[in-house]
């Protein structure tokens, strides 16, 4: 009853919030979402599996360029199937499968940091890609982003929508359909955790050898959970494309990776709640930076020379913040909040913590 | 022919410079089973300091402090990060080493801004002939220290205390310790070690034919992760070979690159990236890594 209440409170105000809040925060909110969604993704392939993986990426210039493909008009320059919208963000998540797929034979032999660095590949050569490809992809300049349309609902300024005396444009439009996705994106992983695949996935990450013995195809999950965080990683994208409705080839590069894997190690690995929590810290945080950076000492309002801009300020804070979370907030924020929530003398132990097998980690005797 | 010798000899060359950085990775890989991603921003940091010192104190000082400094950093973060992290799985400590990396990759890239910095080398942009192939110094000097370098380590890895240390650490830590090995000294001089190496390639990264240190430097430094792997991530040979496979592939696809137009643009970058690919479909464990075996 209690968790309920609190569930339909979040709920509520989430829902209130494009009824007071400007274009700024809903535009950060939105970011804030697809960050969610894709975290949630790569969680399960790295909190969950254990698997490493930089070129989560990859995934979502796959989700967000093929929704551009699928739904424009082709045009002299740029080729298009002119399908339906949300066919065409129907297909862009499973084409972002696909490209998981196809990456499976290395995704389901290699394991943890070598697959790290194995999916390096997938970021250097989606970018050249992206580069190159002109007629798919734009080029330099990217490509514009139609507008989602649903069952007659256009995500988009036209035609105007004025609810409760709030005109409903399309970030506060977006804005509904972003809660929905996130909460089925969570609805769905939440499923796949707490079932048979999830045990399977953390015995994988616990103790390869054990789970190949218990019967679990270790190579045929590990390149399904592959799978499965690409098209999380494509369905980030397509939001992604929609909030920003241009998509532009240098952002998908190596630092967005690096944004996801810090994403959940500051939220807490192998969680849903972490990758939602972690990935709303790493969005917000230079937004906020940004808005407030006259008042924050050491912070320069960006454009001006010295001082550390709010993007960098933001960077190294969450930098940091990866490194002390594993140094001291095993669980991440996540467990944070559940240490606070569970302390004496109500303390029980949360069944998720994951202990440190012999095999995995030898100790180190200074 | 002179063109493919050229090419040749500079991607021997600058394939030596990738195996000091994937020999130091090989090396903390080794002693700690740390996938080491703060790699690049060792590598940024000694660059820079390099760039920054020479007009005040003269090009090989600055190196020497370069080095020094790298190596510090290194041991810094053996020391306050690694040994610290008390973790489950290794895939967690890789991407701490991210953590690190973004902090300092961050602070050091808006040091520099937009800047290109000269290494303020002796050698500068003199080119030397034999017969009709030219060759510019830098990439002579490159490949000559690249290899002393790595000779002495091995060298050191084989014969020394140290090198014995290390070995026994990375076969096996507990016998090492109850041996009277300490663990804590050889995995921090292992990341010294590879800090150092790691300036000295950077200072060969950013020398002539390349303009210099900029922001982009860390990115190129990238491409021994797949040199690593390509030979096996616990294989020193496997570092070495790893290395001059990238380099040689790296400047054959930049040099023909106009005679293979379809594949675009910047092809020399990627193809780094799509020879590791190749190479772990057929040998997932790297051409000269051991593959894993486990008693239950």
């Amino acid at each position: 009853m209690y968790r309920f209440l609190a569930w339909t409170g979040v709920v509520v105000v989430l829902a209130l919030v494009p009824f007071y809040l400007d274009g700024f925060w809903l535009q950060t909110g939105l970011f804030a979402m697809s960050a969610a969604i894709g975290a949630i993704g790569i969680n399960l392939l790295t909190g969950a599996t254990g698997q490493l993986s930089m070129g989560h990426a990859f995934f979502l210039a796959v989700g967000a360029y093929a929704y551009v493909f699928f739904s424009a008009e082709p045009t002299a320059r740029l080729s298009g199937m002119g399908l339906p919208t949300g066919v065409a963000a129907v297909l862009a998540v499973l084409v972002a499968g696909v490209a998981g797929g196809l990456f499976s034979p290395i995704a389901g032999r290699l394991k943890g940091a070598y697959l790290g660095i194995a999916t390096f590949a997938l970021i250097f050569g989606g970018q050249h890609v992206l580069f190159n490809a002109e007629h798919l992809t734009g080029g330099f300049n990217g490509r514009a982003v139609p507008e989602l349309n649903l069952f007659g609902l256009s995500f988009g300024d036209t035609p105007s929508l004025i609810v409760l005396q709030v005109p409903f444009g399309t970030l506060e439009r977006l804005w509904f359909l972003g809660l929905v996705l996130v909460a089925l994106a969570m609805v769905f992983a939440q499923g796949v955790l707490k079932g048979r695949p999830g045990r399977a996935m953390n015995t994988i990450r616990d103790h390869e050898i054990a789970a190949g013995v218990m019967g679990v195809p270790v190579a045929r999950y590990r390149a399904g959970v592959f799978v499965l965080s690409s098209m999380y990683g494509g369905l980030a994208g397509v939001l992604l494309a929609l909030v920003f409705q241009r998509t532009v080839p240098e952002y998908f590069g190596v630092l967005l990776s690096l944004d996801y894997l810090a994403m959940i190690v500051i939220g807490g690995l192998g969680s849903v709640g972490g990758a939602v929590v972690g990935a709303m810290f790493v969005s917000l945080l230079p937004q906020l930076l940004t808005k407030y950076s006259d008042s924050i000492p050491l912070v320069a309002a960006p454009g001006t020379p010295g001082g550390v801009s709010p993007a960098e300020a933001a960077r190294i804070l969450y930098g940091a913040a990866v490194v002390t979370v594993v140094l001291f907030l095993p669980g991440g924020l996540l467990g944070l909040f559940r240490k606070i929530r569970l302390r004496p003398p109500r303390l029980r132990l949360p069944l998720s913590s994951p202990s440190p097998s012999p095999e995995t980690r030898s100790p180190h005797v200074p | 022919m002179t063109t493919f010798v050229e090419l040749l000899v500079n991607g021997i060359s600058i394939g030596a410079v990738y195996a000091l950085i994937a020999l130091g990775f090989v090396i903390i890989f080794k002693a700690t089973e740390v996938v080491n991603f703060a790699h690049a921003s060792l590598l940024l940091a000694g660059g820079y300091l390099v760039a920054r010192l020479w007009p005040v104190v003269g090009f090989w000082a600055a190196l020497l402090i370069g080095i020094a400094a790298a190596a510090l950093v290194a041991a810094a973060i053996e020391f306050l990060v690694i040994r610290r992290a008390n973790v489950a799985s290794h895939s967690v400590l890789a991407i701490v080493t991210i953590g690190v990396d973004i902090v300092i990759t961050t602070e050091l890239t808006r040091q520099i801004g937009t800047d290109v910095l000269a290494m303020g080398d002796p050698w500068g942009s003199q080119v030397v002939r034999f017969g009709g192939v030219t060759l510019a110094e830098t990439r002579i000097v490159a490949l000559v220290t690249a290899a002393l370098l790595i000779t002495a380590f091995l060298l050191a890895f084989k014969y020394t205390g140290w090198g014995v240390a290390m070995r026994a650490a990375a076969e096996d830590a507990e016998t090492a310790a109850l041996m009277g090995v300490r663990l804590g000294r050889v995995s921090m001089s292992a990341w010294a070690v590879a800090g150092a190496l790691a300036a000295v390639a950077a200072l060969f990264l950013c020398v002539f034919p390349t303009p210099g240190l900029d922001r982009s430097t860390s990115l190129v430094a990238l491409k021994a992760f797949p040199a690593a792997i390509l030979g096996g991530l616990d294989s020193t040979t496997g570092a070495l070979v790893g290395g001059l496979v990238i380099g040689v592939t790296e400047s054959m696809m930049s040099g023909y690159q106009n005679d293979m137009a379809f594949l675009g643009r910047g092809i020399g970058d990627v193809a780094p990236f799509l020879v590791m690919l190749v190479i772990l479909l057929i040998r997932p464990a790297g051409l000269f890594g051991t593959k894993e075996l486990a008693r239950v």
